[in-house]
């Protein structure tokens, strides 16, 4: 997606466990080039998902609209991930708090994007249907430090690429939240609220879609 | 002030941080534009950042307001990377003198000691990324940290973190290398993490300006870190 970003961010950590079992339906072009992306890293790995990326990219525009659209796939999984699924776990206590104030944020990011689209002459893609593998606070708390972590290095990853001045304003603006999301659901597993250290590391958008492999349902 | 501006960086930023840190005028143009784009809570935080009795308007932000305080001041990645040195000089230095206090003990303690080390870091990257394109990285301001309590140095803490991701966010659309911008958003993201954690030792909020975080702009900056400067 972009030749200027640093792409020798650590592969490790990119299977992710929590994310084994939730699935994405609903077809829109963001989430046929996602499973198509997936698909090929399933079967060649991550080094040929670049190549079908960016080939899906070139081939539907690419540019601040199809980066926007791909943040908002992703808004909207942070979106009914804490409204949706939140609401049906039952959490207590902080989580219970933080998944409702960090919800209707992602929510407003929703919107925002949707319109940051719109106003660029782009297209919103649909929202999928997401099915999250979550069924207790503490899988639904280690799924909301993967999505937020995710999130940060996604919107890190595209930044660069953005053209326009404004639509990387919005983007910077969103991505500073979702990383205050991130550390606090962090210290609320105990985890370091910097889990990258002093530089959170950027992931292309390649990487973004292996993480997230397991949401999108074939 | 003096010292960074007198030698060791590039004459032209040293002479614009200077101007601006003593120009008072920029502060209540800062000011006058809060008003416009900040929400209540920003307001808030901008009273408290700058010391400012004046009364700023807190008229609600579209997200598009993030787009509004591009700094006329910014003259070139350079000129930002040495702004951005010359607040991560003083964070290092602030942290430096919290760990020295022995006021934090524990997971606190070692957080600090944490947020300490990497804003050093931050101030590496940033000295070699000035080196990279040719200039000369900003020389170390002496700051000076009222450190009195836990309390109050974790709400000082907080204040800091704050106003260092709203300045990287007030910069990132004057970038013009995609490396450097890739490098301050690493760093922004992470100041951000700090300020989130110490919003929970404060319980203060996490996200003080709602979901879409506000830029700061050069010179508000500059006028909130002049009380810190020996």
């Amino acid at each position: 997606m972009s030749t200027h970003i640093s792409t020798d961010a650590p592969q490790t950590g990119l299977a992710n466990p929590e994310l084994a079992n939730v699935e994405v339906s609903g077809l829109t072009r963001s989430s046929f080039i996602l499973r198509g992306a997936m698909a090929a890293g399933a079967v060649y790995g991550l080094g040929a998902v670049t190549p079908f990326v960016s080939q899906a990219l070139a081939e539907t525009g690419g540019g601040d609209v199809e980066i926007l659209n791909f943040a908002l796939t992703l808004e909207y999984l942070e979106s009914d991930f804490y409204n949706v699924k939140g609401k049906e776990i039952g959490l207590k206590g902080q989580a219970k708090s933080y998944a409702s104030m960090f919800g209707e944020q992602e929510a407003d990011h929703v919107e925002a994007i949707t319109t940051t689209i719109k106003s660029l002459g782009g297209k919103p893609v649909a929202k999928p249907t997401f099915v999250i593998p979550a069924s207790s606070q503490s899988s639904f708390l280690a799924l909301a430090s993967v999505l937020e972590n995710t999130g940060v290095s996604a919107y890190n990853g595209a930044a660069p690429s953005i053209q326009s001045k404004q639509v990387l304003a919005a983007a910077g603006s969103i991505v500073q939240i979702e990383a205050r999301h991130a550390a606090a659901i962090n210290l609320l597993l105990s985890k370091s609220p910097t889990p990258s250290g002093g530089f959170d590391v950027p992931l292309t958008k390649a990487q973004v879609l292996t993480k997230v492999k397991p949401l999108i349902k074939a | 002030m003096s010292s960074p501006t007198s030698e060791g960086s590039a004459p032209q930023t040293a002479g614009i941080v200077e101007r601006l840190v003593r120009d008072d005028v920029d502060r209540k143009r800062f000011l006058k534009m809060a008003g416009g784009a900040g929400a209540a809570s920003f307001g808030a935080f901008v009273l408290a950042a700058c010391g400012s009795s004046t009364k700023t308007a807190s008229t609600a932000a579209a997200p598009a307001a993030a787009t509004s305080t591009a700094s006329a001041s910014a003259t070139g990645d350079v000129a930002i990377l040495n702004y951005a040195l010359t607040l991560e000089y003083l964070e290092r230095e602030f942290y430096a003198k919290v760990v020295a206090s022995g006021l934090f003990k524990g997971k606190v303690g070692s957080l600090i000691k944490e947020f300490g080390s990497q804003e050093a870091t931050h101030v590496e990257a940033l000295k070699g990324a000035v080196s990279k394109m040719g200039g000369t990285p900003a020389a170390n301001p002496n700051g000076k940290f009222p450190i009195t309590s836990a309390t109050q140095v974790a709400g000082l803490a907080y204040t800091v973190e704050n106003l260092g991701a709203s300045a990287y966010l007030g910069q990132a659309g004057n970038i013009q290398s995609p490396e450097v911008l890739a490098t301050a958003l690493a760093i922004h993201s992470v100041e951000a993490r700090h300020a989130s954690t110490l919003g929970t030792l404060v319980k203060k909020s996490l996200t003080p300006d709602g979901a879409f975080a506000k830029p700061a702009d050069m010179s508000m900056v500059l006028a909130a870190i002049k009380p810190f400067l020996a």
